[in-house]
């Protein structure tokens, strides 16, 4: 199984963006998804850092795709659509937006924001140049399977979230400059601070969800550690991994030993406390009751009392 | 042209209700998960569809019917089905968002006119010309993400006509890609057609204080004799950098009766009013008041003052993201 990076979903500085890119040069991924996923105001601050990024993951032999935004709507978000289509290079769509925008028969691959949730809507992205999908991180493994059997008889490579907090909304409103009491045209980019999101709890003091400027994310960390077997019996070929502020090429070389067998899920599961001991965990929306659902053991529950 | 006002029903009742009241067009859904209202004792069976068609085509009105939810993998013959039945009602369109279904239906009922949900979050003019020519789509729903002058730039790029959401509920997130329910209670409004689910919320009091939960996270706590909001996520109070509140949206419904004239401006073609969960005086009555306030536009008469406030029931109202500060 292959081991992909999807886009950061936070605003980092350049050079922290840019440092990322260094380190997953070296780091045991196949491939590497980037560019500006959650707001078209960031990306000015390392647009220009995104060229030698790409150079260098290709030069690493790794494969690369720019994402597109999650959500247009802006002329500025729209010409930078139209641009990312025109660029050449394979684009990762995230907002069908891009897809009418790519050169009639190009190959493309499909983000985990656009919904994939049943096999006529693959085989209609499939008929339409789509290589690779990344499935939506809310379906269940049992919509999986079915998922990843008829992207078989279509050639399609299949990806599934592998790790990171779960992208769960995304809005025209801004929540993180509303917290600071501006509006979205005046964020002042209030959450720049917040390199893994802000965290949101609950009343009770829960940790539950993360801010992440127009985007809200899941609190926990979903990882899909416990699930490898099951995926690869299935027929899913690439695991997603969404980078966070530390530790994360650590958890590259975790998931490859995972996914090459030389440790088993528990054991990932202890490393990756280890690397992030604050992290709650969760993999409900695979086999749970519930997306904050784990079920892996008591040791520390997603949140939920 | 007079603005088209369409109206919700979850029942029968209500359908019947909402064309006695002036309605143009009524919503409605079959009663199962392939629609985004999927609440008990709501919606159509299929003999209430063909009967709830003909009795608004017997009085001029029209019916469309939301098959909006995505069809689970392995199962999407209930939704072909649902899409099936709707042409056989002689339903006048049907409201999809799923890229499969669009396709099923321009493939198979190319006469049945196909409208493009709220949750399929078509937010720009790009998007909405793809959704048009790839299956011949003839209107949006627009997601409430986008302002009045956003609708007139939209509409000045597109042939489909649009459609506003103007009274009821308020997403926060866009439509359709949003699992914040299923993420807290495992029932999602794409994959259940539901949000925050009633079976999912649990009240208690202690010492005078009213807690309320979904899924068994506490978004909501006042004294017990304030009155409780409905515990839906996005517009649960929160702890975050400090500060407690509602972070995502107050718990505010949307009002946009004052804008209809610049929602008109912007060459919007219906407006929309959400509640399938209502009851049919409530529909009756919002029905009534918006089309007084379309027949007056049209009549060039100003609007009748201040309509809907009792309808509110003392719930804050907004015009969402129509003004740009919301954001």
């Amino acid at each position: 199984m292959e081991l992909t990076v999807g886009p950061n979903q936070f605003f980092w500085s350049a050079d922290r963006w840019a440092a990322l890119y260094e380190y997953l040069a070296d780091a045991p991924v196949d491939r590497v998804v980037l560019g500006e996923l959650v707001c078209s105001k960031r990306l000015p601050f390392y647009q220009d850092r995104i060229p030698d990024a790409v150079s260098t993951l290709l030069d690493a032999g790794k494969s690369v795709a720019l994402t597109s935004l999650a959500l247009v709507t802006l002329k500025r978000e729209r010409k930078l659509t139209t641009e990312l289509a025109e660029m050449g290079g394979e684009v990762e769509i995230n907002d069908l937006t891009a897809l009418p925008h790519l050169p009639q028969g190009a190959k493309f691959s499909v983000g985990p924001l656009v919904n994939v949730y049943n096999e006529g809507t693959l085989a209609w992205l499939a008929a339409r140049g789509a290589q690779r999908i990344c499935l939506p991180p809310e379906l269940p493994l049992s919509s999986v399977e079915v998922l990843a059997a008829a992207a078989a008889d279509l050639g399609v490579t299949i990806e599934v979230w592998g790790h990171g907090r779960l992208p769960l909304g995304i809005s025209g409103r801004c929540n993180h400059a509303r917290l600071h009491g501006r509006t979205k045209d005046n964020c002042q980019f209030a959450c720049e601070d917040d390199a893994d999101g802000l965290e949101v709890r609950t009343l009770d003091d829960q940790p539950f969800l993360a801010m992440n400027g127009v985007q809200t994310l899941s609190d926990s960390y979903a990882s899909a550690a416990h699930h490898i077997d099951a995926l690869a019996k299935a027929g899913v070929s690439a695991l997603r991994l969404s980078p966070q502020s530390t530790g994360f090429t650590a958890l590259c070389v975790l998931y490859r030993g995972l996914l090459d067998g030389r440790c088993n899920g528990d054991q990932t599961v202890e490393a990756i406390r280890k690397i992030n001991s604050s992290a709650r965990l969760s993999n409900g929306f695979l086999t749970g009751d519930f997306g904050a659902d784990w079920s892996g053991g008591a040791a520390q529950a997603s949140g939920r009392t | 042209m007079v603005m088209e006002i369409v109206c919700p029903a979850g029942t029968p009742a209500a359908l019947r209700a909402a064309v006695k009241a002036g309605a143009h067009t009524i919503y409605c859904g079959f009663a199962d998960e392939t629609n985004a209202r999927n609440f008990p004792g709501l919606n159509f069976d299929r003999s209430e569809m063909r009967d709830g068609v003909a009795f608004a085509h017997a009085h001029g009105a029209k019916v469309l019917v939301a098959i909006n939810t995505f069809p689970r993998a392995g199962d999407e013959v209930i939704w072909h089905r649902a899409i099936d039945d709707a042409a056989a009602s002689s339903a006048d369109a049907v409201i999809l968002a799923d890229l499969g279904l669009l396709n099923y239906a321009a493939q198979n009922h190319p006469d049945l006119r196909r409208h493009l949900s709220v949750q399929a979050a078509a937010a720009n003019a790009d998007v909405i010309n793809f959704y048009a020519e790839a299956f011949g789509v003839k209107r949006v729903v627009l997601p409430r993400v986008l302002s009045v002058p956003e609708i007139a730039a939209i509409n000045a790029e597109t042939e489909v006509e649009t459609e506003v959401f103007v009274f009821g509920g308020l997403c926060v997130m866009a439509e359709g890609r949003c699992s914040l329910s299923s993420y807290a209670t495992g029932l999602s409004p794409n994959m259940n057609g539901v949000c925050s689910p009633a079976s999912h919320v649990e009240y208690s009091e202690d010492q005078g204080v009213l807690d309320a939960r979904l899924g068994g996270y506490t978004i909501h706590r006042v004294g017990k004799d304030e009155s409780a909001p409905y515990p839906t996520l996005c517009k649960g109070c929160f702890n975050a950098g400090g500060k407690s509140g509602h972070l995502f949206e107050d718990p505010v419904s949307l009002n946009a009766e004052r804008l209809i004239p610049q929602l008109q401006k912007a060459g919007v073609t219906a407006l929309k009013i959400e509640g399938r969960q209502r009851s049919r005086s409530y529909v009756a009555q919002v029905v009534r008041n918006f089309r007084a306030a379309v027949d007056a536009l049209e009549a060039g008469h100003p609007l009748p003052e201040g309509m809907l406030a009792r309808l509110s029931e003392g719930q804050a109202m907004t015009t969402g993201a129509y003004k740009k500060t919301w954001r």
